[in-house]
């Protein structure tokens, strides 16, 4: 199916342990969608196996990115073609200026005879770093060196902007945050929001959700998604705790 | 050249001395023109040279070295070749447009050598080739040259320098005098039988201010060379001297660089290396602060791949208080390449309240690459903060696919990683057309 982010029967492991399990998903270009479950379920799994970390073995099961299967694809080629993650730890690299950091991936996303446009990309960089409250003078700064967890989450953000990717998997995006921070990255993932937008939230608290309003919860449990419903699920999930979650995961998973 | 394998018989070497005392007395003959107290100075550096042992694993100074490729270098000084591609050189020395003074040399030969503005010559600046100060500033280099301890291992190489140099800079720099724009000289090497012997000599009275840059090429990639280069840097008090050594020889060639300066009272001096070229190269550096409350910056950043080797042999000085000196040398290796980073701090017992840093950093990335590291202190003061540091790390497989879930391709990820591992070093050039050139250069060791 075009217009979609389609994820069939997903089974993952690492080592030997499996991870996914039977995972089936599919994300709407232009919807929102929450995965909550607790500490070990898979989340972080999901999202690094559909961007392709290699240590993420898919065993089974398929990912479409508008109708195209992306499980052969090189994670750089994965991001090429659509799919954006935002890093629940993003890694600090030294000596490498945000602003190099961008061009660079916007550089890959140009064919050999094409050449970055230095002026009109530093003129979007500065409307989508004012749009995200970010200092101008943070471009000179190396990608995440010395960041706070605030300023590293707003950096993903930035790039997510940058990219303009058909879909978004932010993977604790409020980790790290304090409710000011938490505040200003879930105004710019609002921002971003849209038709050509679909998004991935996947989080532990209901409390991100309050401020990125999904219009679908999934309850992941095991491997597995559970249940799913709409954004009351995630009130009724925070209330009820996780306990509740592991009655409603089938017998013997 | 010859270059002897590890065993030398008794008789091959003093077949090798043989052969190089005729090229000397051959060569003494040619200098005819030159002032007698030139040839004596050469004489006497000829003498040492072959009195002097070779160097040896057994010297703290050549541990883990590979002596192969400096064993019995002995030059084969035939006729000065003509340079055919003077033209085209000059046209090629282009690293920088803004610049006080300019001169290209290829084979020790000077190709060009434009005057500086009269306005410098006014104030006294001399920037010259040292075959024409021979004749107009004999005192500068009977006051200066060759005054500098070569302590680092090379004092035998420094000998046969002194005793077949052609040519070189000289750049004088009188009390007060500021120069904002810095000088350039170009060292090509063209011939494989002449050794490239690149010599400069910096000397900055009390207060004043200069940098010169001192690029090291080859004219092709394919005509292996020898270099032996010395440059020494007189720090007068309270001025500011900056040195930079480009060093792009092909990777057929063998170099060995000699550098030093004598830092005068509250002055500041800043020296970078770039190392990328050579088969195997040797750098040894030697800051020496004598006056109190001077500051020396010891930099350094080098590229390897294939075989290459490179071996960095640094000291700091401490003989005066309250100075302080702070290195840093990068290396990134690629493929087999091989780094040795060997230094020192030294600070004498009436050196107090010194701060002396060093720190060597290695990037490995092949599994094939060696780093060696091999700090030092040596702290005779008992007021002094002094540290050392070296680190040698591998990119992180995570760094990388944060990357590539950017977009961004492996190789393109590897090079960013490495640009910005050399940043640290690069942000402090202060010559931004110097800094850009030199980010080119490393970007071209991974285009190869």
């Amino acid at each position: 199916m075009s217009n979609t982010l389609e994820i069939t029967n997903l089974n993952v492991s690492i080592g030997d342990k499996q991870i996914l399990k039977d995972f089936s998903l599919t994300i709407p270009k232009g919807e929102v969608h929450a995965i909550m479950g607790p500490n070990g379920t898979g989340k972080s799994t999901l999202a690094k196996a559909i961007a392709g970390h290699p240590d993420y073995e898919i065993t089974s099961g398929e990912v479409l990115l508008d109708g195209e299967s992306i499980l052969d694809m090189e994670p750089d080629e994965r991001s090429r073609a659509g799919l954006f993650l935002a890093f629940q730890y993003p890694m600090e690299i030294p000596g490498v200026s945000i602003a190099n950091f961008i061009r660079a991936a916007k550089n890959a996303r140009l064919s050999e005879d094409e050449e970055l446009n230095a002026p009109a990309y530093y003129k979007e960089l500065y409307e989508k770093m004012d749009m995200l409250q970010i200092d101008r003078k943070f471009t000179a700064r190396s990608v995440n060196d010395g960041f706070s967890g605030g300023e590293k989450k707003r950096c993903e953000i930035l790039q997510m902007a940058m990219l303009q990717p058909s879909y978004a998997v932010l993977d604790e995006t409020d980790s790290g945050l304090d409710i000011d921070a938490l505040k200003v990255v879930s105004e710019g993932v609002n921002t971003l929001r849209g038709d050509n937008l679909g998004v991935l939230v996947i989080t532990h608290y209901q409390r991100l959700l309050d401020y990125i309003v999904p219009d679908v919860v999934h309850v992941m449990y095991d491997g597995r998604i559970v249940k799913s419903g709409d954004k009351n699920l995630a009130l009724e999930l925070e209330s009820k705790g996780y306990d509740w979650v592991k009655e409603l995961a089938p017998a013997g998973a | 050249m010859n270059s002897l394998t590890e065993e030398i018989s008794v008789d091959s070497e003093t077949d090798a001395l043989a052969a190089v005392k005729s090229d000397f007395q051959e060569y003494l003959d040619i200098l005819d023109t030159a002032p007698s107290w030139w040839k004596d100075i050469k004489k006497s550096a000829f003498e040492d040279y072959c009195a002097l042992p070779d160097p040896s694993r057994k010297d703290e100074t050549w541990r883990f070295a590979n002596l192969k490729a400096w064993r019995g270098t002995n030059p084969e000084f035939s006729a000065m070749p003509s340079i055919s591609n003077a033209q085209s050189l000059i046209e090629r020395s282009d690293l920088i447009k803004t610049y006080s003074g300019q001169i290209v040399i290829a084979d020790n030969q000077t190709i060009q050598a434009e005057s500086i503005s009269p306005e410098l010559s006014a104030k006294g600046v001399v920037f010259t080739t040292l075959k024409k100060a021979l004749s107009t500033h004999g005192a500068l280099i009977k006051d200066y040259f060759m005054k500098q301890e070569v302590d680092l291992g090379s004092a035998k190489a420094a000998k046969l320098h002194t005793a077949f140099l052609e040519n070189g800079v000289i750049l004088f720099v009188p009390k007060g005098v500021e120069v904002e724009d810095p000088f350039i000289v170009y060292n090509w090497a063209t011939s494989a039988t002449v050794p490239s012997l690149p010599h400069t000599l910096v000397i900055a009275e009390d207060l004043a201010k200069v940098s010169l840059i001192e690029a090291q090429l080859s004219a092709d990639e394919s005509t292996p060379s020898y270099s032996c280069g010395v440059g020494h840097i007189f720090a007068g008090a309270s001025s500011k001297v900056q040195l930079t050594v480009l060093q792009n020889f092909n990777e057929q060639s063998v170099g060995t660089q000699i550098s030093s300066n004598i830092t005068g009272k509250d002055a500041l001096v800043k020296t970078l290396s770039v190392n990328v070229g050579c088969k195997q190269y040797r750098s040894e550096t030697h800051g020496k602060i004598v006056g109190s409350g001077a500051h020396v910056e010891m930099l350094s950043l080098a590229v390897t791949d294939n075989d290459q080797e490179i071996d960095q042999r640094t000291l700091q000085t401490h003989d005066a208080p309250h100075a302080t000196s702070d290195l840093l040398f990068k290396n990134a290796l690629r493929d087999k390449s091989k780094t040795i980073f060997s230094g020192l701090i030294k600070v004498a017992e009436h050196a107090q309240q010194t701060d002396a840093y060093q720190t060597n950093r290695n990037l490995l990335l092949s599994s094939d690459a060696e780093a060696n590291s091999l700090p030092g202190l040596e702290i005779e003061a008992n007021d002094v903060k002094c540290s050392h540091g070296a680190t040698t790390s591998q990119i992180e497989p995570e760094e990388i696919f944060y990357m590539l879930a950017r977009g961004i391709d492996r190789d393109a990820a590897n090079e960013l990683i490495v640009n910005g591992f050399f940043e640290e070093v690069l942000e402090r050039i202060d010559v931004e057309e110097l800094a850009e050139n030199v980010r080119q250069l490393i970007r071209s060791k991974f285009k190869k």
